[in-house]
Order: structure tokens, then sequence, then C-alpha cells
């Protein structure tokens, strides 16, 4: 559990001290949202209606953009054959990179999201669902994008393979974080919603870190 | 059969379809130096990942203190201390940091962190980011991290790459310190170590 920590705290650190890596995921989120109003045009209704599928469309690829990186530049320097060798699993090494990742993408994407749906037009309560989706559902994201990454690693060209590999697999969580505002808005509740986000980012919890900590042992022999 | 703490048996390493090597056998005591030696290609890298169980064996067994490391990998890894061709620094963090935490990562606390610093020279870079020293400061850094883990068993791959004389120096100094307090090494080398005490095997003879 140390270990983990540890390298929880790593992670954290080296992302504050390269604060750009995380203001390009913010920015890249803000400009693709902001393109839908001016590519469709300034209708409200519109807008309002077509919100919750842009925000978590523009939410899934940002949090993939910065996914390239995760365990690429360990494999770079040499820190993932000490990653390999520390006598703990391997398992909560891939979980703690994840953590840090969804600390610093997923977690600020939910926060911001809401600021750019008021933009949108959505109201209050459909703002709450959207930041409890996001919230609940990214960490999905940062646990099947882990996967693809330690799967690419070594790869040329792994960003767009990474892409190509984690965005069938995100689609469950990408349907029912879009459709729960949906519901918010028809007056609905997003409950359900939120419940089967939750199941989602529980299954993948208990079981991507094993496959990603296989992906890695191959990547490193 | 041979019984040192570690004893290697058989063993045979295949790399993309190709034996590296076949039948390696030898064993080690606390306190001994094996240095690998053999053109480049004859295997010393794999070597000493099969050792490390970073590549995968095709045959023969590796044992520590009488019992097979496969099967229990977390001891063992418990007991080695990595220096591969690649620093494992992190350029962003500064020296200290990066010693520091492969000590937690190590489930260790950075004891010993202070005095390694200073046994490799490091303590006016140690507030440094690795990534704005030269390649042989990284490499005495990563001597340093070897030296402060507190490991039994140190795996070194080309432990002299871009080390000038006192970092060489260095280096033969906190091997002796380890080898005196019943460590012992493997170091795959081209230029001679010259210690004391060191046996050499010559992989591809």
């Amino acid at each position: 559990m140390k270990g983990f920590i540890a390298l929880f705290q790593r992670d954290l650190r080296l992302a504050w001290r390269r604060p750009g890596d995380v203001a390009v995921v913010l920015a890249f989120f803000v400009v693709a949202t902001t393109l839908f109003p001016l590519s469709i045009g300034p209708e409200a209704n519109v807008l309002a209606r077509i919100a919750a599928g842009v925000l978590w469309c523009a939410a899934l690829f940002a949090s993939l953009l910065s996914l390239d990186r995760l365990f690429a530049s360990d494999h770079e320097d040499g820190s993932l054959d000490l990653l390999l060798l520390a006598p703990w699993p391997l398992e909560l090494a891939a979980l703690a990179k994840c953590a840090a990742h969804w600390i610093v993408s997923g977690l600020p994407l939910a926060v911001l999201a809401p600021l750019l749906g008021a933009a949108f037009g959505l109201d209050a309560r459909s703002l709450l669902a959207l930041a409890a989706t996001l919230a609940v559902g990214t960490p999905t994201l940062s646990l099947i994008g882990g996967l693809a990454a330690s799967l690419t690693l070594g790869a040329r060209k792994s960003g767009a393979l990474l892409a190509l590999l984690a965005l069938p697999f995100c689609i469950p969580t990408l349907i029912f974080g879009a459709s729960a505002i949906e519901t918010t808005v028809s007056g609905e509740g997003f409950a359900t919603h939120l419940a089967i986000l939750a199941a989602l980012a529980l299954v993948s919890l208990a079981t991507l870190p094993w496959a990603m900590a296989v992906a890695l042992r191959q990547a490193g022999e | 059969m041979v019984t040192g703490l570690l004893d290697v048996t058989e063993l045979a390493c295949r790399r993309g379809g190709r034996r590296v090597f076949d039948r390696l056998s030898f064993s080690l005591g606390a306190g001994e130096l094996l240095a690998l030696t053999g053109r480049n290609g004859s295997g010393k890298t794999t070597l000493l990942r099969a050792l490390a169980l970073l590549a995968p064996i095709d045959s023969g067994a590796i044992h520590w203190q009488g019992s097979d490391v496969a099967m229990d990998r977390e001891r063992w890894r418990g007991q080695l201390a990595w220096l591969g061709h690649l620093d494992g620094l992190k350029g962003d963090l500064t020296v200290r940091e990066n010693l520091l935490l492969a000590q937690r990562l190590r489930g260790g606390h950075g004891d010993g962190v202070a005095a390694t610093l200073a046994t490799f020279d490091l303590v006016a870079l140690a507030a440094r980011p690795v990534r704005t020293l030269s390649a042989g400061q990284r490499r005495r850094s990563a001597l340093a991290r070897v030296a402060a883990s507190a490991a039994s068993v140190w795996l070194l791959d080309e432990p002299l790459n871009a080390l000038d004389m006192p970092g060489q120096a260095a280096l033969r100094a906190a091997l002796a310190g380890h080898l005196a307090s019943g460590g012992s090494a493997i170091a795959a080398t081209h230029a001679p170590l010259d210690m004391a005490g060191g046996r050499t095997l010559e992989l591809g003879a």
C-alpha cells in the first residue's frame, strides 16, 4: 500500500510540475465543445438538446488525449522496469497510475463541464446531472484508456491506435452518461443512470488493473 | 550441486526465436561480485533481465537461498536493486526526490539517501531536476538509487557507462562497501571493474 501511495503521489507531482499537460486537455475540451454552436448555429433549443452528447463526447476525447503518455514516459526512461521489479503487485501500480490520471483529467473535466453546459443553456438540474455523471463515469474512461495505453506501449503512432482500441469500450459509459442528462431534462431523475455508471466503473476497477499488469509485463520483455 | 546464496542452474533464454544462451550455471555467495563479459549481443542484458524475472526463461531455474525465485517473485524482487541501461529516473523530479521515491516504491523509508548522495558526490546536485543533468551525472544518480536501496543483490547493466574517473571510483567504493556488508552483485560490463575478489563469467565464449 505504501508503494501505491508513493506512485500515486509521484504521478500527481509530475503533473503538477508540468501544468501545461493538464491545461492542454482542458483547453481541448473547451475548444471542441465551442465548435458545435459555431457549426450548428445559435438556436437555443437545438443547443440545449445536443449539449449532453457534445459535452460527453468532448470529455471522452479529452481524457484519451493525455493517455498515450500514461505508461510511455515510464517505458522510455526505464521507470517501468522499477515498477515491474517493485516487491508489490503490478496491478496496484497500474491502478495508482490510472487514479492519478483521473485526478488530473477526469475530475477537472467534471468540474469544468457545468460551466460549458450553462453556455449551452442547460438548466441547473441538468448541470448537476452532467457534473455527477462525468465524475462517476470518467474513472471508467481512465481505466479503459489505461488498458489501451498498456497494450499499445512501444507501438509507433500509439496515440491513434490507443483511441481506436479504447473508444468502442467507452460506448456504454457514453450512452448512460449522455442519456442521464436527457432524462433529467424530461423530468425524470438521473439516479438510475448514475448507478449504472458506478457499476461500470466498479467492474472496470475490479478487472482492468489485472489486464493492464499482464500487458505491462509483456511490454517489459 | 554448489550452493551459494544465488544458484543458477542450466539457464536458457531465447529472444525472437534465437537462443541467446543455453545451459548456463553459476552460483554467487554473500560478498561476491560476478562480472559478465562478452561481445555485443552475447546476452549480458538478457541474462540480467532473466535473473530479475523481467525476461522469460526458456528452461532452467534460479534459486535464492535454496528456494525457486519463480515461486515467490515478490520476495525475490525485494532482494534486488536494478540498474538497467536506462537510468530509471524521472526528469521532472530532483535527484533527491528520485532517490526518495525509489525507496518508497520498494516499501522503504528513504534511510541512507543522504549518505549515498555524499558517496556519489551528488550533494550539490540534489535539488536539481534530473533533466538538467549530464549523462554521467544521471548515471551517478541512478547508481546512488541502487546504493541507497539496501537490497542484497545488485544487478547492474554497464554501470561504468558515461562515468568519469571520480564517478568510477565512487562506484567501486559503493560496491566494495556493499560486498563487505555481505551483499552480492552481478554486473554486465565491457571495461574491467578492477575489483578485488571479483569473478568473471564470459558469455558467448
